[in-house]
C-alpha cells in the first residue's frame, strides 16, 4: 500500500497562499490574546483555588453558585468539567480569596457552602478522611473489641477504599456500604448515628499561592526560550546557521499558534500544556530536519539546478515519510484526546494542534524561507548559492 | 542463518530478559494480577495517579537568623559592659529584610580595636563596619548567613521527616525544592486529610518555661499601663491560649530567658491531667532536669509559664524543686491533639518558621478514574498504531510491530531500574512514544522504497536505506529529547514523569528501530533467494 507514489506538487508557488493561512491564525492568536481572552493561564500560574467536586446525581449550577454567594464567595466561578454524564463541577476561586496565610480557607469554605444543610451534629461520610472515622468507631466500639484501634483502622480504610475506588468518591446511601468488602455491618450501623452522606465529593484540589504562580510563570518562560534557544544551536552546529534560524522562525510559528488556539477558546493553560508545548518544539523540529537533510543532500546532487527546484524538489521526495510519521504520531495523540480522560484535555489539545501546525509549517515556511534569504541575497548582489551543504 | 546474525539475535533475547526482569522483578506468581502486583511493586506510580498531597513550603529562613543576631546582640552587650566600654543602644533596624544587621550607637572610636576584638572572639560568623558619628554595623558574613540559611532548611528537612514518619505515611517524598529559595517540597502519597498533616508540619513547636512575671491582663494595652508604659528590661508579654469557657484575650507578663526549652526534653507523651482532660507530660535530659532544678529550688512559691509557640499553654505556681517532669495541659486539647502534640515536641523544633505556598491534592477516586482513562488511550492508540504499519508496510510491518513492542518493554524496564515513578503525563509519554518510535520505522522503510524503485536489489535498498536515515534519526531524537530534558529540569512531579518516560522511550527506540529491525531485515533476507521481492 502507497498513499503518494512520485508526488510533484509546485509548494514553493503556494507561499503566499501559506503565507496568508499563517497570518490568519497568528494574527487572530494575538489579538485574543491581546483584546479578548487574553493567555488563559491555569491555576499554576495566575494561582488561586481550584475544587474539583463530583456529585451523586446532575448538579444544578445556580444553587451551587447560590451556596457559594451565600457563604460569601461572591467570585467563584463554577463550571461544568468533563462530560456532562460525570456530574463533575470544577469551583475555581481567584487569587484574591487564597491567601497565603490560610492556603486552604477557601477549599473548607467551599465546602462547608456545599454541606449547608447538613444534619446537625453530624459529619460528611464523603468528606471524611480516614482518620475521623477511625476515631468516631474506637469511641463507638460498635464490634464490642475494646476499642481495638488497628481493626477500626481496617475498617475505615475499607469504607474509604469503597467510597473511592469502587464508587468514584460519592455514596448515595449508607446501604451501598453494606456492599462493601471487609467492612462490619455493626460498624454500617453505627455510622448512621454520627455521620449523613452529602450528595458530593471533594475530588481534587489545587491551591497556589501567589509566590508560587509568578515563580511558575518566570519558569515556563525561561523554559520555552531554553528550549528554543537548544534548538537553534543544535541546529546552527548541524546545518548553516541560516537553516537553525528557519527552523526556530518556523518552531516559534508553531508556538504562536498553539498558545493563540488556547486563547481563542479560552482553554486554561496548565503546566502540563507548557509540557506540552516544549515536547512540539522538539518534535516540529523533526520534519523540518527530514526535509532539511533531503535539501542539503539534493544540492550536492543537482548544483547546476536553482535552489527553488531543489526545495520543492526535497519537499516531495520527504512528503511521504512527513505525512506518515505526522499521521502516525496524531493517531495516538488523537486516542489520547479522545479517551484519555479530562485531566488531560489541555496537554492533549496542545498536542493534536501543534502536530497539525507543526507538519504544515515544516512544508509552507520553513523551506521557503531558507528560498526567500536566497532570494534576498541575491537582490543584494552577493553570490546566488547561499547554502553550499557542508560536508559531513 | 549466519554466525554474525546469530549473535545479534542473542544479544536481542538477552536484553529483552534483561528489560522484562526490569518491569516485573521476580514475581510472586505468574497469574494476571500476580504480575500486576509485581509491576507497580517496581514502577512506582505518582500521586496523581494514586492520590496524595503535595506541598511546596516556604521556610521563613531569616526567622533563625533573627535567633543568631538576637543572641549576638545579648553577647554584645554583655561584653561592652563588662569591659566599660560605653555605648548608647544596639538595635537591628530592619529585622525583617535584614535580620543580620545590628546597629551599635554611641562607642567612641577610641574603643574600635576593642570592638573589634570582641567581635572577633566572641562572633567569630560577624564583621564590623564603621558609620559617622560612632554608629558600627555589624553584620554576618555573607558565607556564614547563606551556611545558617541553608542549615535552617536542612534541619527544617530534617524535624519535617521525623514528624511524618512518625504519622506513619508511607513513601513520602521531602526535599529541598530546586525551583525556589529556600523551599520544601513534601510529597506525600495516600494522605487524605492534608488538614491535620499540614497543622503537624508546621508547628515550629518552640517549647519554653518561663517564669511568669505578671498577668493575666485582658489585652496587651492594659499589660502596659499597668507597668507604666514601660516594660522591665528582661520581661516580654505574650498572649495566653483560648481557655475554655472564656472568650477574651489573656496576655501574661514572662521572663525574656527560659529556664528550659524543647532542646531539653528527652521525651513526650500523651496523659490525663489532674481533671481527666487530655494532656502531654514530659521527662527532660539530666542536663535539663539540673536547670529546671535549680530555676524551681530559686523559685518556689513563685509561678512559671509553659510556652509553646510563643502562647503561653499555662500557668502553675511552683510549690516545691521539680526535677525532670512536666506536664502540658491547658486549652482545648482533644485527645488526637494531645498524641499529635507530644509527637510533634519529640520529633523537634523547627529552626523557623514555615508557610505553605501551594498545595495540592489527588482524591483517589480521581487517580483511579485516570489510571483508567490513560491505559484505555494507550492501548488504543498503539492498536491503531500497530495495525496500520501492518496494513501499510506488510512483511515489513511486522518488523515495525516487533520493534515497537520491544521498544515498550525497554521503556517500562527502564521504569523500573531507576525506580521511577510513572504519572499520568508519563502514560501520555508513552503513548507520544509509540507515536514519535515508529517514526524512525517509517523513515527507514520510506527511504528503502525509494532505493527499491531506483532499481536497487533488495539487500542493497535495506543498506541504503538504514544509512540514510541514521543520521536523520540522530537528529530527530536528539531535539525532542533536548526539549524533554529542559522539561525535566523545569518541571516536578506530573511534568518530570512526563520527560522521564518520553526520554526513555525515544533511547531505547534508537535500540529497536534502528539496531533490532535491521537485524530482522537481514534475517529475512538470508531466507530469500537472489532476485526475490521483499515484502515492504
Amino acid at each position: 500500500m502507497e498513499f503518494f507514489r512520485n508526488p510533484n506538487i509546485d509548494f514553493l508557488g503556494k507561499k503566499w497562499y501559506f503565507l496568508a493561512f499563517s497570518l490568519v491564525f497568528s494574527v487572530a492568536g494575538i489579538f485574543s490574546m491581546l483584546f479578548w481572552h487574553h493567555i488563559p493561564y491555569g491555576i499554576d500560574f495566575r494561582g488561586g483555588t481550584l475544587v474539583y467536586v463530583k456529585f451523586s446525581h446532575a448538579p444544578n449550577d445556580n444553587e451551587i453558585r447560590a451556596a457559594m454567594d451565600h457563604a460569601g464567595l461572591k467570585n467563584a466561578r463554577i463550571q461544568r468539567f468533563g462530560q456532562a454524564s460525570n456530574d463533575e463541577e470544577l469551583i475555581d476561586l481567584s487569587l484574591q480569596e487564597t491567601s497565603e496565610q490560610a492556603l486552604e480557607r477557601g477549599k473548607t469554605e467551599i465546602v462547608n457552602a456545599l454541606e449547608h444543610n447538613a444534619p446537625a451534629g453530624k459529619v460528611d461520610l464523603n468528606n471524611a478522611p480516614v482518620l475521623t472515622i477511625k476515631n468516631y468507631l474506637v469511641d463507638k466500639d460498635p464490634m464490642h473489641i475494646g476499642g481495638d484501634e488497628q481493626k477500626y483502622a481496617a475498617q475505615a480504610q475499607a469504607i474509604v477504599n469503597f467510597r473511592d475506588k469502587d464508587h468514584s468518591g460519592v455514596l448515595t446511601s449508607f446501604d451501598e456500604l453494606k456492599g462493601a468488602p471487609g467492612v462490619d455491618p455493626a460498624v454500617v450501623q453505627s455510622l448512621q448515628d454520627g455521620f449523613y452522606l452529602s450528595d458530593f465529593g471533594v475530588r481534587n484540589v489545587e491551591i497556589v499561592g501567589p509566590q508560587v504562580g509568578a515563580q511558575l510563570r518566570r519558569q515556563a518562560m525561561l523554559a520555552t526560550v531554553y528550549s528554543l534557544l537548544g534548538m537553534l544551536i543544535y541546529l546552527g552546529f548541524r546545518f548553516e546557521w541560516i537553516y537553525g534560524i528557519a527552523a526556530v522562525v518556523t518552531v516559534f510559528h508553531d508556538t504562536l499558534i498553539t498558545v493563540g488556539a488556547f486563547s481563542l477558546t479560552n482553554t486554561p493553560i496548565s503546566l502540563t500544556v507548557i509540557a506540552a508545548i516544549l515536547t512540539l518544539i522538539g518534535y516540529s523540529n523533526n520534519d523540518t530536519i527530514v526535509v532539511f537533510d533531503r535539501i542539503r543532500e539534493n544540492i550536492k546532487l543537482m548544483r547546476r539546478e536553482k535552489l527553488s527546484d531543489i526545495v520543492n524538489r526535497s519537499i516531495n521526495q520527504t512528503l511521504s515519510r512527513t505525512i506518515l510519521t505526522a499521521g502516525l504520531t496524531f493517531l495516538t495523540v488523537l486516542a489520547l484526546f479522545l479517551f484519555g480522560g479530562e485531566v488531560l484535555h489541555g496537554f492533549s489539545l496542545a498536542l493534536v494542534i501543534g502536530i497539525l501546525i507543526g507538519t504544515y509549517s515544516s512544508i509552507a515556511i520553513a523551506a521557503p524561507i531558507l528560498v526567500a534569504y536566497q532570494d534576498w541575497r541575491v537582490e543584494k548582489g552577493k553570490r546566488p548559492v547561499a547554502m553550499p551543504g557542508r560536508a559531513k | 542463518m549466519n554466525k554474525n546474525l546469530l549473535w545479534k539475535a542473542v544479544l536481542i533475547i538477552g536484553i529483552l530478559l534483561v528489560f522484562v526482569f526490569g518491569i516485573f522483578g521476580v514475581p510472586n506468581s505468574f497469574s494476571g494480577q500476580g504480575l500486576l502486583t509485581a509491576m507497580t511493586n517496581r514502577i512506582h506510580l505518582g500521586l496523581d495517579l494514586r492520590g496524595g498531597t503535595h506541598l511546596i513550603l516556604q521556610v521563613q529562613v531569616n526567622d533563625a537568623v533573627n535567633v543568631d543576631s538576637d543572641n549576638a546582640i545579648q553577647v554584645l552587650k554583655d561584653q561592652l559592659n563588662k569591659r566599660k566600654i560605653p555605648f548608647a543602644e544596639i538595635t537591628k533596624p530592619d529585622p525583617q529584610n535584614q535580620p543580620d544587621h545590628i546597629v551599635i550607637k554611641g562607642v567612641p572610636a577610641s574603643s574600635r580595636s576593642d570592638l573589634l576584638g570582641i567581635v572577633n572572639d566572641q562572633l567569630p560568623e560577624y564583621e564590623v563596619a564603621s558609620g559617622a558619628d560612632n554608629t558600627w554595623t555589624v553584620s554576618m558574613k555573607p558565607q556564614m548567613l547563606a551556611d545558617l540559611k541553608n542549615r535552617a532548611v536542612q534541619q527544617a528537612i530534617e524535624t519535617i521527616r521525623n514528624r511524618i514518619d512518625a504519622l506513619g505515611v508511607s513513601e513520602p517524598t521531602i526535599q529541598e525544592h530546586g525551583l525556589g529559595d529556600y523551599q520544601i517540597l513534601v510529597q506525600l502519597p495516600g494522605v487524605d486529610d492534608p488538614a491535620r498533616v499540614k497543622d503537624i508540619m508546621q508547628s515550629t513547636a518552640m517549647l519554653e518555661i518561663k517564669q511568669q512575671l505578671g498577668g493575666p491582663y485582658p489585652s496587651e494595652q492594659a499589660a502596659l499601663q499597668d507597668k507604666g508604659g514601660v516594660l522591665p528590661p528582661d520581661a516580654m508579654l505574650l498572649p495566653g491560649v483560648t481557655q475554655p469557657g472564656s472568650t477574651g484575650e489573656q496576655w501574661w507578663l514572662v521572663s525574656r530567658v527560659s529556664a528550659v526549652s524543647g532542646k531539653d526534653l528527652r521525651s513526650a507523651d500523651p496523659s490525663r491531667d489532674e481533671n481527666g482532660q487530655p494532656s502531654v507530660s514530659f521527662t527532660l535530659t539530666g542536663e535539663g532536669g539540673q536547670r529546671f532544678y535549680a530555676f524551681t529550688s530559686a523559685h518556689v512559691g513563685d509561678s512559671l509559664a509553659v510556652v509553646l509557640d510563643n502562647k503561653v499553654q499555662e500557668v502553675a505556681n511552683i510549690k516545691e524543686p521539680i526535677r525532670d517532669t512536666g506536664q502540658i495541659s491547658g486549652g482545648r486539647m482533644t485527645e488526637q491533639q494531645a498524641k499529635d502534640l507530644a509527637m510533634i515536641l519529640r520529633s523537634g523544633a523547627l529552626p523557623a518558621g514555615v508557610k505553605y505556598l501551594e498545595e495540592r491534592t489527588v482524591g483517589p477516586s480521581l487517580g483511579a478514574d485516570s489510571i483508567r482513562a490513560g491505559v484505555r488511550a494507550a492501548v488504543i492508540g498503539m492498536l491503531a498504531v500497530l495495525i496500520f504499519m501492518l496494513v501499510y508496510y506488510r512483511g515489513a510491518g511486522i518488523n515495525a510491530d516487533v520493534a515497537l513492542i520491544l521498544n515498550l518493554i525497554i521503556l517500562l524496564g527502564f521504569m523500573g531500574f531507576f525506580e521511577a515513578v510513572l504519572t499520568l503525563p508519563g502514560i501520555a509519554g508513552v503513548i507520544l512514544t509509540v507515536g514519535m518510535g515508529v517514526d524512525s520505522n517509517v523513515l527507514i522503510f520510506e527511504r528503502i522504497r525509494e532505493e527499491l524503485r531506483n532499481g536497487k536489489t533488495p539487500p542493497s535498498a535495506v543498506d541504503q536505506g538504514f544509512s540514510h536515515a541514521w543520521i536523520t534519526i540522530v537528529d530527530t531524537h536528539v531535539t525532542t529529547i533536548v526539549s524533554a530534558a529542559i522539561l525535566f529540569i523545569f518541571g516536578t512531579g506530573p511534568v518530570r514523569g512526563f520527560a522521564t518516560t518520553l526520554t526513555f522511550g525515544l533511547l531505547a527506540n534508537l535500540f529497536t528501530a534502528v539496531f533490532v529491525s535491521r537485524v530482522i531485515f537481514d534475517w529475512v533476507l538470508s531466507r530469500k533467494q537472489r532476485g526475490e521481492a521483499l515484502s515492504i
